[in-house]
């Protein structure tokens, strides 16, 4: 079995009357990327918080590395690379050293911090920028090196807390980029968003968080199936569509069809197959079909089935 | 300790790259100490002379006893400069046009209303422009008819009011400028002032220390280090070390610049040396106590200002309050500012390192004790 890197065990947290975490528990294995998906304010950035050792916990358990977390942990906070999700740099320090300070503040050796923070200049694409003052970077520059901060001492788990809120699109794309490059190398990454289309992307398991509770977890594949695994298929056509839903609803994977909007609307098993012969089986019925939409079921879905609301609100 | 160094290094690094800090830390208290210097030197450093105006109308014995006697020991020191105005409206002329100071009138019958025992009056003239002179005309017309008093006493004890008196106060020892001086331990205005503003300042330089968590924490970079494999006490060292770093480096800056720049005479440099260490510590401790109190590195920020500019104004850092006598003087203890300066004032005066050593002793009271209130608050700064 895969080494785990991260163990959390019925994680709570209180602020006065709210419980913010509520006996939050998963693991992740070396080389596996876990995301937390839920909205603002499911309690994603105090779980990481206390993952980290940033924050007291009222209850559970956090192990790192093997070794068991709190506040004052030294051995185990060295396991950990830890990304905001606000930039925490120097602006008023040029990317060496920023890199440098933080790398010697990880306990590397002034030589070895050396080549290592080169090596991450290298890696975040800032080398030719690297003598500059933070401040006159760029949006992108700066997030890449808030993230290149959390790489240098090569930690066993690195989280990341919504590294791309408000980032531009091409950045995103790189900062996404570099995370699938962070499994890849065995890195155990913890990453927490709201955008379904990132966890999508990047996690290998998902939890699925909202009001302070781990709802659900599991591969995408797990967590739709939650859900069941209908698509909807919208047919736009020109004809007689009563006759050809009829048509429709005799094939063995379709669950239901009926005429909506000016046109028919399935529910059926495995769209994507089904769909030539559901073309076959409308044309037949005279039915001259001009558009076809494939709805397939997301985690948008099953946040919505799990928590009765969508994701975004 | 390795953490604690990494982090006081990082600190000083930004500071030293933010020109605000250097300004506040060296070049703000040199130039205001090189302009009050300016303004008050010739007034402490007593290089001044003041010219004053004399109307003899009496031409007898009690004129001629002020006038070599009062006046004569002044002029021969370079202190006063008179002047013989022929008429009391000449006199008053000339004070009134800037010519003189003030004017001494010694009215006609002068001499003989003091031999009667009958009040005898001695006018000044004052140009209403040149209080300070003004002043020091008074306290010299106040001394002289103070010791005329004491010879009627001693005259009247003796059952003798003749003219003989007259003589007789007129043999006591020459009026000195230190009789109307208002203090008797005072420091020249150049080295006052360097010390005053050094120390005032003082408390703006370290102030960054531990409020610059405040910072770190609104910028996300204290999380970072809190994250990091370092106990947190090693946060607060750090920040400390910064402000006693900065402290030192500030006040050692400021006296050598002071010295040669200022011609500022701090005294014994072992004394000296000891002094700012001991107002370094305080300064920190003050400091941090308050920011320990804030919530945004704006509300400590603002804060620490208010409490400098107090403890500053109070400790004397402006205007020696300390010789001001009553409660202001007995107030003005409890601040490091006014031992500091009462420190500098005794090594000024020639005297070993060994006269540093009370008034650091006061320092480090206060230090000691806003220090343990710190350290027992400042544990809150690094927790979230």
């Amino acid at each position: 079995m895969t080494e785990l890197v991260l163990e959390v065990h019925s994680l709570e947290k209180r602020f006065g009357e709210i419980e913010a975490v509520r006996g939050v528990s998963f693991q992740i294995a070396a080389g596996e990327t876990y995301g937390l998906l839920g909205p603002n304010g499911a309690g994603k950035t105090t779980t990481i918080s206390m993952v980290c050792g940033l924050l007291e916990r009222d209850g559970g358990e956090v192990i790192v590395a093997g070794k068991p977390l709190t506040t004052r942990s030294i051995g185990a906070k060295a396991a950990i690379g830890y990304v905001p999700q606000e930039l925490a740099i120097y602006p008023d320090l040029n990317a060496r050293e920023n890199l440098r300070f933080f790398a010697r503040l990880y306990g590397l050796a002034p030589a070895v911090a050396g080549d290592r923070v080169e090596e991450v200049l290298r890696l975040i694409g800032l080398v030719d920028r690297a003598g500059d003052q933070a401040k006159h970077y760029s949006g992108g520059m700066q997030r890449r090196l808030n993230i290149g901060i959390g790489l240098l001492h090569k930690p066993r788990l690195l989280v990341l807390d919504e590294p791309t809120v408000g980032v531009d699109p091409q950045s995103r794309n790189a900062i996404l980029e570099s995370v699938e490059s962070f499994s890849a190398e065995g890195m155990a990454v913890l990453y927490t968003t709201h955008y379904m289309e990132e966890a999508e992307r990047l996690c290998d398991r998902i939890g699925i968080v909202d009001l302070g509770e781990l709802k659900a977890e599991g591969t995408r594949a797990e967590l739709v199936s939650l859900v069941g695994e209908h698509d909807r298929v919208h047919l736009e056509g020109v004809g007689d569509l009563e006759a050809a839903a009829g048509a429709c609803r005799a094939l063995p994977s379709v669950d239901a069809a009926s005429v909506e909007d000016g046109g028919i609307q399935l529910i059926v098993d495995h769209a994507r197959n089904l769909l030539p012969e559901l073309l076959q089986v409308t044309t037949a019925a005279g039915v001259a079909v001009n558009a076809v939409e494939v709805v397939e079921p997301d985690l948008e879905a099953v946040f919505l089935h799990l928590t009765g609301k969508a994701l975004r609100d | 300790m390795r953490a604690a160094l990494l982090i006081a290094g990082k600190d000083l690094r930004q500071r030293l790259r933010d020109r605000s800090a250097l300004l506040s830390a060296i070049v703000v208290p040199l130039a205001l100490a090189s302009i009050f210097g300016l303004i008050f030197h010739n007034v402490t450093g007593g290089h001044l002379t003041f010219t004053f105006g004399l109307v003899d109308q009496d031409h007898g014995q009690a004129a001629q006893a002020f006038e070599t006697q009062a006046l004569g020991p002044l002029e021969r020191g370079g202190l006063v400069v008179v002047r013989p105005e022929p008429s009391l409206a000449a006199g008053r002329s000339a004070a009134d046009r800037g010519k003189v100071a003030a004017t001494f009138v010694l009215p006609a019958g002068l001499s003989a209303a003091i031999g009667n025992g009958r009040t005898a009056e001695l006018r000044v003239l004052g140009d209403i422009d040149q209080s300070i002179g003004v002043q020091v005309a008074e306290a010299i017309a106040q001394s002289y008819a103070s010791r005329i008093d004491t010879v009627r006493l001693a005259g009247a004890a003796l059952g003798s009011t003749t003219p003989g008196s007259v003589r007789t106060a007129s043999a006591v020892d020459p009026i000195r400028i230190a009789d109307v001086s208002t203090t008797s331990r005072q420091l020249d205005a150049g080295t006052f002032y360097s010390a005053g503003m050094a120390v005032f300042f003082l408390f703006f330089t370290v102030q960054f220390g531990l409020s610059s968590i405040l910072e770190e924490r609104r910028d996300g970079t204290l999380a970072r280090m809190l994250v990091a494999p370092i106990a947190r006490s090693a946060v607060l060292a750090g920040k400390l070390l910064t402000s006693l770093a900065l402290g030192a480096i500030s006040m050692a800056v400021l006296a050598l610049a002071t010295h040669f720049l200022l011609n500022a005479h701090w005294g014994n440099p072992l004394g000296v040396a000891i002094l700012i260490g001991a107002g370094v510590l305080a300064a920190t401790a003050v400091m941090a106590l308050v920011a320990t109190f804030a919530r945004t590195p704006d509300q400590a920020s603002a804060w620490q200002a208010m409490v400098a500019l107090v403890l500053g104004m109070l400790g004397g850092t402006f205007f020696p309050v300390s010789q001001a006598g009553g409660l202001l003087a007995t107030l003005s203890l409890a601040t490091p500012q006014a031992w500091f300066l009462r420190g500098i004032e005794n090594l000024a005066g020639g005297a070993g390192a060994g006269a540093a050593l009370g008034p650091a002793a006061a320092i480090l009271a206060v230090a000691a004790v806003t220090g343990t209130l710190a350290f027992l608050r400042a544990g809150k700064l690094v927790a979230r």
